[in-house]
């Protein structure tokens, strides 16, 4: 009888989150799965079926088979979205791998600084972490763009003579993603980077490897976690990007995230916007199922 | 080897603080021009305080933010609480999903699955909206905030209480809630500056009259550098600055303890 009380607080605990969250997030999954089964028509809303519920079970058989798969098929046939998934999937992969070559020295100076050091240098990586997403990859349009100041500082020092294009390119996306996620990358590698039993070290040092070797065959080996989980973790959000495409790139530079965007505004087919979404999600949902055990290294105590 | 390590922490820094700092510095520059430097001036912060739409989309950014940090830090306490007290119970793993899910899930996804659902339930597009937006992928912040926190508790304390009498309500107020405080402060502040940041879900899900500060930054970015952005944004950096710094004073406070 006793544990009867707490339980009922529990469960009490329990609810508010649960039912926010389910009303939020859950419920609108299940309705951007649904409208990705429709088809767009120039109605309110702009796609069709709509569910009659006076209809009984008759309008919901009606209402079931009017769903299909065609939206899906017009992704994968299509070369423009098949370009965007793949552009996606390539521009947050080789974002990733370049994180993790830039992300691993910074977050390997921050657990071998000096522990009074550390809070505030981990500090200093959190702050551009919170600061504006927006106003960080426009930080890189005035010193990118043509008579921005790389190209000031470039010039000046003779090594071009005419401004190079550096904004609107490829490769302006790819800093601007590394530049944003950096800090996704070192906090969850140092974590683990930090917890790492320093004898294991000390063990390696004293029969007789360089602290080279250490680096490469005890501590990288040891933090492989939290690079899966940064890598995880920067990639995830990269897929489905708008912002850095939309201001760093050029018009050709195609990713799901400005594609959902385009179908949705501008072409206001909201079927097929909402089928890009669950491509989205479902290309990020492999890398969470298959590193799930990492992300949780990665989590930080 | 420490060389090495000093020049990466340098250089990472400083490819991190780079830009910010180019920012803030053409703020200040007297002219319009990225490529001159007019003198020191802040004639831009002058106009800012003209600026009339801009003032107007801050304060909604300001009211939304205020809000949404109020519900999800709720929200997140609670389930933090879930999620490190009650270690089994049916339906955990889609209670622990649907909290940190929202974390890292792409935005556009949030945005428009959220405004898809507005529509279909005919819930008109407002400063509304945008809360719930804000405090549904604000709430796992705070929960992972505060369950850091919970993680470090003792225990003893509650289990005293509990022992004395006190009903779980009780302890959970005079216990455990007084102690988490500083992670929750932290968590609300953390909420506040994602609210105040947010520019793909509120574009979806905001209505005509509620413009947040983003978005109208966004608007005019894709026009081009501007200095009076430049402006808006030092001052803002600023502020998500202070918060961050705050919220990681009060996180730290923990090993004095």
């Amino acid at each position: 009888m006793s544990s009867t009380p707490p339980s009922l607080f529990d469960r009490l605990i329990r609810l508010p989150p649960f039912l926010w969250l389910a009303a939020f997030f859950l419920l609108p999954f299940a309705i951007v799965l649904k409208i990705s089964l429709s088809e767009p028509a120039t109605a309110i809303p702009p796609y069709l079926p709509v569910l009659d519920w006076r209809g009984g079970l008759d309008g919901w058989s009606s209402f079931l088979e009017a769903l299909n798969l065609d939206n899906y098929a017009t992704l994968y046939a299509d070369p423009f979205y098949r370009d965007a998934a793949l552009g996606s999937l390539g521009y947050a992969a080789l974002a990733s791998l370049i994180l993790v070559a830039v992300g691993t020295p910074l977050a390997y100076a921050l657990a071998r600084a000096r522990s009074r050091w550390q809070p505030m240098l981990v500090a200093l990586v959190v702050v551009p972490f919170w600061t504006s997403f927006l106003i960080r990859v426009y930080a890189w349009i005035a010193i990118l763009k043509p008579e921005g100041l790389l190209n000031l500082v470039l010039m000046h020092l003779g090594l071009t003579a005419k401004p190079l294009h550096l904004l609107n390119t490829d490769a302006a996306v790819m800093i601007g993603l590394v530049y944003a996620y950096l800090p996704f990358m070192v906090l969850p590698l140092y974590a683990v980077m930090n917890r790492l039993d320093p004898t294991l070290r000390d063990a390696a040092a004293d029969l007789g490897a360089s602290p080279t070797r250490v680096f490469w065959s005890v501590t990288l080996p040891l933090s492989l976690p939290g690079i899966v989980a940064g890598a995880t973790l920067c990639f995830i959000p990269m897929v489905g990007e708008f912002i850095i495409p939309d201001l760093l790139g050029s018009s050709e530079t195609l990713m799901l995230g400005r594609v959902l965007w385009s179908e949705f505004f501008s072409n206001r087919d909201w079927p097929l916007a909402s089928a890009v979404a669950v491509l989205i999600l479902a290309i990020v949902i492999v890398p969470v199922v298959l590193f799930r055990d990492s992300l949780q290294a990665g989590e930080g105590r | 080897m420490t060389w090495v390590t000093r020049g990466a922490m340098v250089a990472g820094l400083a490819f991190l603080y780079a830009p910010i700092l180019v920012l803030i510095g053409y703020s200040f520059n007297a002219s319009p021009l990225v490529t001159v430097w007019g003198g020191f001036s802040t004639q831009w912060y002058g106009a800012l305080l003209a600026d009339a739409p801009l003032l107007a989309s801050a304060w909604v950014s300001l009211k939304v933010a205020i809000l949404t940090s109020l519900i999800a830090t709720v929200l997140g306490t609670l389930a933090a609480l879930v999620l490190e007290r009650q270690r089994r119970f049916r339906g955990r793993a889609l209670f622990t999903g649907l909290v940190l899910g929202p974390m890292v899930m792409p935005e556009v996804m949030i945005g428009l699955s959220l405004l898809l659902m507005f529509i279909g339930i005919g819930l008109d597009r407002s400063l509304l909206t945008i809360v719930i937006a804000h405090a549904t992928f604000c709430t796992g912040f705070v929960a992972v905030v505060v369950a850091a926190r919970l993680r470090g508790l003792d225990r003893s304390l509650e289990e005293a209480a509990a022992d004395l009498g006190a009903p779980p309500m009780r302890v959970l107020t005079t216990i455990t809630l007084p102690l988490l405080a500083p992670a929750i402060v932290a968590g609300a502040l953390l909420a506040f500056t994602l609210s105040l940041d947010d520019l793909v879900i509120a574009s979806f899900v905001s209505g005509p009259g509620s413009t947040t500060l983003p978005m109208r930054l966004y608007s005019r970015v894709r026009l081009g550098v501007n200095p009076e952005i430049n402006a808006a944004s030092t001052l803002l950096v600023g502020l998500v600055s202070l918060a961050v710094l705050g919220a990681t004073w009060l996180t730290g406070r923990r090993h004095e303890a």
